[in-house]
C-alpha cells in the first residue's frame, strides 16, 4: 500500500514534469540562475513570453526598446558581473537585429546567451513569415549556436550554451529554438553542462614555459607588461597585482583590460595604443622584455606591426591558442588561465624594481601632462573639453562610479581620465567599436549592480544610434547617468578627416534636438551646460541623484583627442599634436 | 618558416554537426583563401567526421588558420601536412559515347594504358573512372577531350598522412 503511494506519487510528479519546450526554456534559465533577462516579443517567440508572464516572480524579463538594445544590455549586465547575459528575441528581423551586439560580444570575449524563436520546423526554408536563417547568419560572429526543433533538445542545447558561453575565453552563443518545439510537450529534466568532448576551455600550460618566463623575466633590464580583459575575465585581479608588485614592471593596459589594476597604483603607466598615453607607446620599443597578459595585439594597440617591440622578446600569457603568434611573433607562450599561470609564476619571480626604467615612463608622463594633459583637464581657453567633464566625474566618483561608454573622441578621453579604483569599472566596445552601445549597456551594468553608481558616457552621434533606450531606463526606474558629450559632430571621424583628408567634413556635421526635452519626455530629469562654471555643480547634482539623469555638455565644437598613433605608423611615432 | 606559398592538405576531425562546414568555411572566406578542393568523409572512429582540405598558402598562414580551425567547439583535432607527407588521391569521372569507342580506336587504347576502369556501358554512353594524383585525371581529360566528352567531374582529394594522428587517445583524454 505504501510503495503503492509512492508510485503514485512519483507518477504525479512525472506529469508535473511534462512541460511544454517553452516552459523549459524558461526553467532552465532558472535552473542556470539567470534572474534578469533582456528582450523583445514578437510571432515566434510568444510562447516563451507567455511562460515568462507565469514565472515573472523568478526571471525578471526587460522589455528594451531595439533588440540591439538588448543584446548591449545583456553585454553591459555580463561585463559588471561576470556572469553570462541573455538575450531573448523572435525570428526574423528580431533574430537580425541582435547580430551587432552578437558580434561585439564576440570580438570583446563577452559571455552573453542569445535566445531566438524561429518558424516552425515545417515552414524551415520556405521562406515563411519572419524567417531568416539566423543560425547562417550568425555563425561567423557566435562561439557556438545551434538550432532545435524538438522540445526534448531544449535542456541539453540550452546547458551547452550557458556552459560554452562562460567557459574558456567567454563569448555569444545563440540557440534558435522553432515555434513547435515550443509549443510540444516533453518529460523535463536539467542538467547543468559541465564539458563537451572535442572543447578544451583552457588548455594546459606546457611544461618549461612557466620557468622560461620567468627565467626571461628575472633577466630583464627594461621589462614592459601590456595586459588586456583576459585579467578581468579569468578574475585574476589579485594575482595580476601580486605579479606587477614582486617584479616591480610598469604595466600599461588595454582599453579592455582598464580598471583591473587601480588607476592610482604606482606601476600603472597608462593606456596604450592609438590613443593610450605617450610613455607606454613609446617604451614599447625601447623595452627589452614585452609581457603580455590576457590581450592579443589588437591592430589599435599595435600600430604598424613590423615595427611593434621588434627589440623585446615577447612572453604571452593567453588562454586562447589561436592567439599565441597571430599578431605578434612571441618567444614563449604560457598557455593557460591567466589566475592559475600567474598565481604559479610568482614564486619563480626575482623581487625588483627597474626604478631607472619605471623613471622613463614618469619623464614621458611630464611631457605628455604639459603637452596635452593639463589643456585637457584644466583647460584655459573658453570651450568646454571632454576631459575636465571626466574629471568632474572623477571628482564625484571618487573612483568608483563604474564608467560606460560608446565609441569615439569621448571613449578615448573617458577612459584615458577616468579614475578606477574597482575592476570591472570599464564598460565599452573595444574591438567592434559599435557606436549606440553605451547607453543599453548602461542599463544591463546598472541592473546587475544597482549599488553601484553607473555613468554613461556618449557622444551626439552615437547616442542617437540607441537613443529609444531611454524607454526602458524610465520603464525599468534604473537609475542610470547619462552625460552626452555634445560637439555636434562625429567627432573621431571629423578628428580624422581634419587630420588626413584635409578638413573636408563630409557628413559628419551633425545637427541636433534638444536633447533636454527628448530626456525630459521619458519623465527623466535633465539639464545642459554650456559654460564653464555651471559644469561642476551640474556634475555634483546628476550624481548625487537616486534616479536616471540626464546631462548634456556642450563641449568644443573641434576639439582633438592626441596623443594619436596615426593609423598605419609605429607605437613610436605617437603625436602630441 | 617557408614563406613560400605551397600545397597542404588540412585534415580536421570533427563531432558530427549540421553548422560546421559553415563555419569552417568562413574562417577561409575571412582570410580570402581560396578552398583548392574539399572532401568531408566518416573518419576511423566512430561518430567522428574528417574534412580534408587543399589549400595553396604559406606554412605560416596556415598555422594560423589551424589554429583559427581548432577553437571551434565541435573540433576536436586539425592537422597540415605537405603532399610528401601524405598518400592521397582524387577520382574523375568521364561519361563519352560508346559510338567513338568504334569511331576512334585510339581511345581503347587510352583507357587501357591510363589504367581507368568502365564503369558502366551501354549503346548511348559509356563512364570511365580514373583515380590517381590530380595530374594524371587532369592528363586523362586532355588525351580525351578531343574526342568530346559529354559530362566530366572530379572529386576533392582525400588524404592519408604518413604521419600517425593519434585522434582515438586525444578522445580518450577528452573523456576522461
Amino acid at each position: 500500500m505504501e510503495t503503492q503511494t509512492i508510485k503514485n506519487q512519483e507518477k504525479a510528479a512525472k506529469v508535473i514534469e511534462r512541460i511544454s519546450g517553452s516552459e523549459a526554456i524558461v526553467r532552465c534559465l532558472i535552473a542556470e540562475d539567470v534572474k534578469i533577462i533582456y528582450g523583445y516579443p514578437g510571432g515566434a517567440i510568444m510562447p516563451v513570453y507567455d511562460e515568462l508572464y507565469k514565472y515573472q516572480d523568478k526571471i525578471h524579463h526587460v522589455l528594451t526598446r531595439h533588440e540591439q538594445g538588448a543584446t548591449h544590455s545583456a553585454q553591459g549586465f555580463a561585463r559588471i558581473s561576470g556572469k553570462v547575459g541573455v538575450a531573448i528575441a523572435t525570428s526574423g528581423p528580431g533574430a537580425t537585429n541582435l547580430i551587432t551586439g552578437i558580434a561585439d560580444a564576440q570580438i570583446d570575449s563577452t559571455p552573453m546567451v542569445c535566445i531566438t524563436g524561429q518558424v516552425p520546423s515545417h515552414l524551415l526554408g520556405s521562406d515563411a513569415f519572419q524567417e531568416t536563417d539566423i543560425v547562417g547568419i550568425s555563425t561567423p560572429v557566435t562561439k557556438w549556436n545551434c538550432q532545435v526543433t524538438r522540445a526534448a533538445d531544449i535542456p541539453a542545447a540550452l546547458a551547452k550554451a550557458f556552459y560554452i558561453a562562460r567557459s574558456g575565453r567567454p563569448g555569444p552563443v545563440l540557440v534558435d529554438i522553432t515555434k513547435d518545439a515550443q509549443f510540444e510537450e516533453f518529460d523535463f529534466s536539467y542538467e547543468k553542462c559541465t564539458k563537451v568532448r572535442s572543447y578544451v576551455p583552457i588548455p594546459k600550460t606546457v611544461t618549461g614555459t612557466l620557468e622560461a618566463a620567468a627565467k626571461i623575466i628575472n633577466a630583464a633590464r627594461k621589462p614592459l607588461i601590456v595586459w588586456g580583459q583576459g585579467v578581468v575575465l579569468s578574475e585574476a585581479e589579485e594575482q595580476f597585482k601580486a605579479f606587477v608588485e614582486k617584479a616591480g614592471i610598469p604595466a600599461a593596459w588595454t582599453i579592455l583590460g582598464a580598471s583591473a589594476l587601480p588607476t592610482s597604483h604606482p606601476l600603472n603607466v597608462g593606456m596604450l595604443g592609438m590613443h593610450g598615453n605617450y610613455a607606454p607607446n613609446k617604451l614599447t620599443n625601447e623595452c627589452d622584455v614585452l609581457i603580455a597578459i590576457g590581450m592579443r595585439f589588437d591592430d589599435r594597440v599595435t600600430g604598424k606591426l613590423d615595427e611593434y617591440a621588434r627589440q623585446a622578446k615577447v612572453i604571452h600569457f593567453e588562454i586562447d591558442p589561436a592567439e599565441i603568434d597571430k599578431n605578434v611573433k612571441t618567444d614563449v607562450a604560457v598557455l593557460g588561465d591567466a589566475k592559475a599561470t600567474l598565481d604559479a609564476i610568482l614564486p619563480l619571480i626575482n623581487t625588483n624594481s627597474h626604478k631607472e626604467w619605471h623613471q622613463q615612463f614618469k619623464d614621458l608622463y611630464e611631457i605628455e601632462y604639459e603637452k596635452v594633459i593639463k589643456g585637457d583637464l584644466y583647460p584655459t581657453k573658453e570651450g568646454l573639453t571632454m576631459g575636465e567633464v571626466i574629471k568632474e566625474i572623477n571628482i564625484q566618483s571618487k573612483g568608483d562610479a563604474a564608467i560606460v561608454t560608446d565609441v569615439g573622441q569621448h571613449q578615448m578621453i573617458a577612459c584615458r581620465y577616468a579614475e578606477f579604483n574597482k575592476t570591472k569599472s570599464n564598460i565599452t566596445s573595444g574591438g567592434l567599436g559599435t557606436m549606440g552601445f553605451g547607453l543599453p549597456a548602461a542599463i544591463g551594468a546598472k541592473m546587475a549592480a544597482p549599488d553601484r553608481e553607473v555613468v554613461s558616457i556618449s557622444g551626439d552621434g552615437g547616442y542617437q544610434m540607441t537613443i529609444q533606450e531611454l524607454g526602458t531606463i524610465f520603464q525599468q526606474k534604473a537609475a542610470v547617468k547619462i552625460v552626452v558629450l555634445n560637439n555636434d559632430f562625429l567627432g573621431m571621424v571629423r578628428q580624422w578627416q581634419q587630420l588626413f583628408f584635409e578638413k573636408r567634413y563630409a557628413s559628419t556635421e551633425m545637427v541636433n534636438p534638444n536633447f533636454v526635452a527628448i530626456a525630459e519626455g521619458y519623465y527623466i530629469k535633465a539639464k545642459k551646460v554650456t559654460k564653464r562654471e555651471e559644469l561642476a555643480g551640474a556634475v555634483k547634482e546628476m550624481m548625487e541623484s537616486k534616479e536616471a539623469y540626464f546631462l548634456e555638455v556642450c563641449v568644443e565644437k573641434e576639439g582633438n583627442v592626441f596623443p594619436m598613433v596615426p593609423s598605419g605608423a609605429s607605437v613610436s611615432e605617437i603625436r602630441l599634436a | 618558416m617557408n614563406k613560400e606559398k605551397q600545397l597542404f592538405t588540412i585534415s580536421v576531425y570533427t563531432e558530427n554537426n549540421i553548422g560546421l562546414l559553415n563555419r569552417i568555411s568562413a574562417i577561409f572566406q575571412r582570410r580570402h583563401i581560396n578552398i583548392e578542393s574539399l572532401n568531408i568523409s566518416p573518419s576511423e572512429i566512430e561518430g567522428v567526421a574528417k574534412f580534408t582540405i587543399v589549400v595553396h598558402m604559406t606554412e605560416e598562414d596556415v598555422k594560423k588558420i589551424i589554429g583559427q580551425i581548432e577553437k571551434q567547439v565541435e573540433v576536436i583535432k586539425a592537422y597540415y601536412h605537405n603532399d610528401e607527407e601524405t598518400i592521397y588521391q582524387i577520382s574523375g569521372l568521364f561519361k563519352i559515347k560508346s559510338k567513338l569507342l568504334f569511331e576512334e580506336p585510339q581511345i581503347q587504347n587510352i583507357v587501357k594504358e591510363s589504367n581507368a576502369r568502365i564503369v558502366t556501358v551501354n549503346k548511348d554512353f559509356f563512364v570511365l573512372e580514373k583515380s590517381g594524383k590530380k595530374e594524371e585525371v587532369v592528363a586523362l581529360y586532355n588525351q580525351l577531350s578531343v574526342f568530346g566528352i559529354m559530362q566530366y567531374t572530379r572529386s576533392g582529394r582525400v588524404a592519408i598522412t604518413k604521419e600517425e594522428m593519434k585522434i582515438s587517445e586525444l578522445l580518450e583524454t577528452y573523456n576522461n
